[in-house]
């Protein structure tokens, strides 16, 4: 039955990588405005229980395939990934599509602009199929701190997609985009990409210009792709990676091919396993006994693989949570409703009565005791004690990975140290909640890069295998994370909806 | 016996086309909120990238007040809550500022004076809040991000005069080097002075005062003048003083608490995240060195010794680079320093005020006021018929020679017109004649002018006197 053969393509289409969709765009197998419809019912069919999206731009999306679907059709030299729909995590700003960071503050803000990110994907055609949900201000490890609605894992709808990206995570994991930008600022790529099965990548800070990304904590932040597998993830972060004159802290370094490495022999290359943050306390033992299969499966590959220690990992924990919230209380004083989002319609005494209010209704509880805590911190008579302290333990973890680069070529361990937990299950254990983030906090204090591969399953959950690597040595994480995605099938793995 | 502790925080505006942080013009009096952008509007996820023009004024003024040059220069954020303030936070700077160290020598009174300079470093100007009588408000952000210099001296000031000098000087030097219009009253230039009284033996001092609102240098003066008679009478009276902001009075000619210690704020300097420190390379600072102008006091100075000029003229003339620049073209051009120094600052200063040009845009130039000078020196006109030549040639744009040909003003030398002249003035005037062989003197200046009158002032006055004698004493 003709209907039925329908039914069957968009099933399969919705389940491509984003490569593989580009080889039947090349090929003109199918158009632009058909992955983005495929994209489109696979979202009417699951997004009521998923909830990834915050908006949906179909209108815009379609009109971008269009252009594309066009300009293929007059014989026009495209980029090659042209016409593969991209959800974006809502604190990506969209010239004229609200962009509300799950925040009631923001709820009605719509940017005048693209942040640079967004503009060099819509330069390489891809369509834009929305905005998706996420911790408020990407504070968070569940997304179950935004303000509007709680995202289910596409794995099991009872647990959570993992944060602050799991609207990006589960939106890609659903079969709802093909691929999405998250934001990374103590694990929210990586962590969500490990709970949904994902390769997900926090690149070198400094590697993706942060221009129209809605700030939480400066000195941390940076966006990455959230993919299906580790030749999408290369592919996206070649697109999105590069200096911007608007971004004073984007490197002037230059943009390798990030799919040049890919299928290149990893023989001889040196890994370190972190002692503390793959047999530390915490850790689960099923994560644990995934990650060491996927080490024997690298050394079986030709890798040398041997234990290092990271010795001042255990302040990350501290150490992150003094910076960030003291960064979040700068970052974050500007939602004040004098010029935009939020104003509260209460009865005001002054201006500052009027902020008070406004952020008192705007701002959620995660929100508020960040950027109490941050204020606290950054205060007359506690700055020595916590925030300078702070810079200077964050020091120490930095060049505990500098040192232990001398020996290895990258660093392995756990993304997180659990499969993704039940919703609600954490909500009052906050400790809990931000222990989620060990494996992954450290690498945002020393900016290096660092990524979530597929490495194994419990009970039906996924779990990731974390490779981090030297300041802008993406290249050695993605050969690695190719070699190792080759020998095994993890990723192939979908969700059953 | 206490002396007065009196320290100065100046804020200038720099003259950069653009704002510190994006690429929105700086300029003033433009309609509300259109020299905006979403990186001096604050709007979430926009970040500021430094103009290096801003850096370059701040570390130019550094070098002309003798600073060194930071070689790690970094940005804070100053947190507080203002509507005017879009991010509120402030980027400026605090510890590691772009230059620090220097110094200024003064003259006040006829006694010398050196100030320390604590730092000259760069942050941005807020907006401005608008207050309706409807009692709403409106914000303007037009000045939002505006470059400012803060210049920021030890508390080494004595009195009010010192501080009125510093600030002449001051403004004098932002002048010559280009980076503020330093107009106060347009607000391009605020100071802020710091007063508290300290009894010198014991080291005990009353608590600081800083004073704000003040829109000229002479408030300014008058500001620090009234709050160190205060703070003696404070003293005396053992009225008690605490730390605190006042607000001068200008009709009343007082200061008055503004806000006290108690309510002032705790700003939370932490380093700018979004942006990176500035490395000054010495190459850079080398060039901006080299390419620093002479500076006023050294200019002010070198006209005293080398045109041999009174104090007085030399700082007149040394007020602005053009005036400078002009004066030293006509002196070029003629010579005679202190003739040229009284035009420039008389006749020449006279015609600029009344057509309200500037000094560059003068309609006389310098070649053409040497030459006028010149028909004085070579006896060709009176420095009377010059000082009525000069509106001719500012009106007509003519040289003085052509000026003086066409009205026919040459002075008459010829001796044998002139004696002519001279009988009939004796013969006019024997009363005055009389009195001169009597003995007085004086009474040669009614021949005198009976000539002058007759070929009204044309005649030439050495000549003329000559003649008369010659015939009197004959
Ligand atoms: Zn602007």
């Amino acid at each position: 039955m003709a209907a039925d053969t329908k039914e069957t393509i968009t099933v399969q289409l919705h389940e491509l990588t984003a490569w593989e969709l580009t080889q039947k765009l090349q090929q003109r197998e199918i158009s632009a405005v058909e992955a983005v419809e495929a994209c489109f019912d696979r979202i009417a069919a699951v997004e009521d229980r998923v909830k990834a999206y915050l908006c949906l731009t179909r209108d815009q999306a379609l009109q971008q395939a269009r252009e594309v679907d066009a300009r293929r059709a007059s014989g026009e030299a495209l980029p090659a990934t042209a016409g593969v729909p991209i959800a974006y995590k809502d604190l990506l700003c969209t010239d004229g599509v609200p962009t509300t960071c799950a925040s009631r503050i923001l709820a009605n803000f719509v940017p005048p602009y693209d942040a640079t990110v967004v503009e060099r994907c819509s330069q390489a055609g891809l369509p834009m199929v929305g905005k998706a949900n996420m911790d408020e201000f990407a504070m968070g490890s569940s997304t179950e701190n935004s303000a509007f609605q709680i995202t289910a894992n596409p794995w099991d709808l009872e647990r959570v997609p993992g944060g602050s990206s799991g609207g990006s995570a589960a939106a890609v994991a659903a079969g709802e985009a093909f691929w999405a930008l998250g934001t990374d600022t103590g694990g929210s790529i990586r962590q969500p990409a490990s709970l949904c099965n994902l390769v997900g990548m926090k690149p070198t800070y400094g590697r993706v210009s942060r221009y129209g990304v809605v700030a939480y904590a400066s000195s941390l932040d940076q966006v990455g792709p959230l993919t299906r597998d580790v030749r999408d993830c290369a592919l996206l972060l070649g697109l999105i990676a590069g200096r911007d004159q608007r971004d004073s802290t984007s490197a002037a370094v230059p943009v390798p091919d990030y799919t040049e490495v890919l299928g290149r022999d990893v023989t001889g290359l040196r890994a370190g396993i972190v002692r503390e943050l793959l047999y530390g306390e915490g850790i689960e033992s099923d994560v644990r006994e995934a990650v060491e299969a996927a080490i024997k499966t690298l050394d079986s590959l030709g890798m040398a693989c041997e234990e290092v220690s990271l010795p001042h990992s255990e302040y990350s924990l501290p150490c992150y949570y003094i910076i960030a919230p003291a960064e979040c209380s700068s970052n974050l004083a500007r939602y004040d409703g004098v010029r935009y989002g939020h104003r509260t319609e209460r009865e005001t005494t002054s201006v500052y009565d009027m902020f008070a209010k406004t952020r008192e209704e705007g701002f959620g509880d995660e929100v508020k005791l960040r950027i109490i805590k941050g204020t606290y911190v950054l205060s007359a008579g506690y700055y020595d004690a916590y925030y300078r302290k702070a810079l200077q333990v964050r020091t120490l973890i930095k060049r505990d990975f500098e040192q232990a680069f001398e020996r290895f070529d990258l660093l392995i361990c756990p993304t997180s140290p659990s499969v993704a937990f039940r919703i609600g299950e954490k909500a009052d254990d906050p400790l809990a909640m931000k222990l989620a983030d060990i494996c992954t906090l450290p690498i945002n204090l020393a900016g290096i890069p660092a990524m979530s591969v597929p490495c194994g399953f419990s009970g039906g959950l996924p779990i990731g295998m974390q490779l981090m690597g030297k300041p802008f040595d993406e290249p050695t994480l993605l050969q690695v994370a190719y070699a190792y995605e080759q020998s095994c099938d993890w990723h192939r793995r979908r969700p059953a909806l | 016996m206490y002396e007065p502790i009196v320290g100065v925080e100046v804020h200038a505006q720099l003259t950069t086309s653009s704002k510190m942080f994006c690429s929105c013009r700086a300029e003033f009096g433009a309609e509300p909120n259109t020299n905006v952008c979403p990186v001096c509007l604050g709007l979430p996820g926009s970040l500021p990238v430094t103009n290096r023009k801003a850096v370059e004024q701040v570390i130019r003024t550094g070098l002309a007040l003798g600073c060194e040059v930071g070689t790690l220069c970094r940005f804070y954020r100053k947190n507080y809550f203002y509507p005017d303030l879009a991010k509120n936070y402030q980027i400026s700077q605090y510890d590691e500022p772009l230059t620090f160290g220097g110094r200024m020598e003064l003259s006040v009174e006829g006694r010398p004076v050196s100030i320390r300079i604590r730092r000259a470093h760069l942050e941005e100007d807020t907006g401005k809040n608008i207050h309706l009588p409807n009692g709403r408000s409106l914000v303007e952000y037009n000045r939002c991000g505006v470059p400012l210099m803060e210049i920021v001296t030890e508390p080494d000031f004595r009195s009010a005069a010192e501080v009125r000098e510093y600030l002449l000087q001051l403004r004098r030097l932002l002048w010559y080097l280009g980076v503020s219009t330093a107009n106060m009253e347009e607000g391009a230039l605020r100071a802020e002075p710091t007063v508290n009284l300290r009894d010198p033996e014991t080291g005990e001092r009353t608590p600081k005062v800083e004073i704000k609102n003040l829109a000229s240098i002479r408030a300014v003066h008058d500001a620090v003048e009234y709050e160190i008679r205060r703070q003696y009478h404070c003293l005396e009276t053992g009225e008690p003083m605490q730390q605190e902001t006042r607000r001068w009075n200008e009709a009343q000619g007082i200061t008055t608490v503004m806000r006290t210690k108690e309510s002032a704020e705790d700003y939370m300097y932490f380093p700018e995240p979004d942006l990176v420190p500035i490395e000054p390379e010495p190459e850079w600072v080398e060039a901006i060195r080299a390419a620093l102008p002479e500076l006023p006091q050294a200019r002010q100075q070198r006209f005293v010794a080398e045109y041999g000029l009174p104090e007085y003229d030399a700082q007149v003339l040394t007020e602005d680079r053009a005036t400078a620049d002009y004066f030293e073209a006509v002196v070029q051009a003629c010579g005679e320093p202190k003739a040229c120094s009284n035009w420039v600052m008389g006749d020449l200063q006279r015609l600029l005020n009344e057509s309200g040009c500037s000094i560059t845009e003068s309609r006389v130039s310098p070649q053409q006021l040497a030459e006028l000078i010149g028909t004085i020196k070579d006896g060709t006109i009176s420095h009377n018929i010059a000082q009525a030549v000069l509106p001719k040639m500012w009106a007509t744009g003519h040289s003085a020679r052509e000026v003086i040909a066409a009205e026919n003003l040459a002075l008459i030398s010829d001796a044998t017109e002139i004696e002519k002249l001279v009988d009939e003035a004796i013969a006019a005037n024997p009363k005055a004649v009389a009195d001169y062989r009597g003995g007085k003197e004086k009474a040669l200046g009614a021949i005198v002018g009976h000539v002058m009158r007759q070929t009204k002032g044309q005649a030439n006055a050495a000549v003329v006197n000559e003649l008369i004698l010659a015939r009197l004493n004959g």
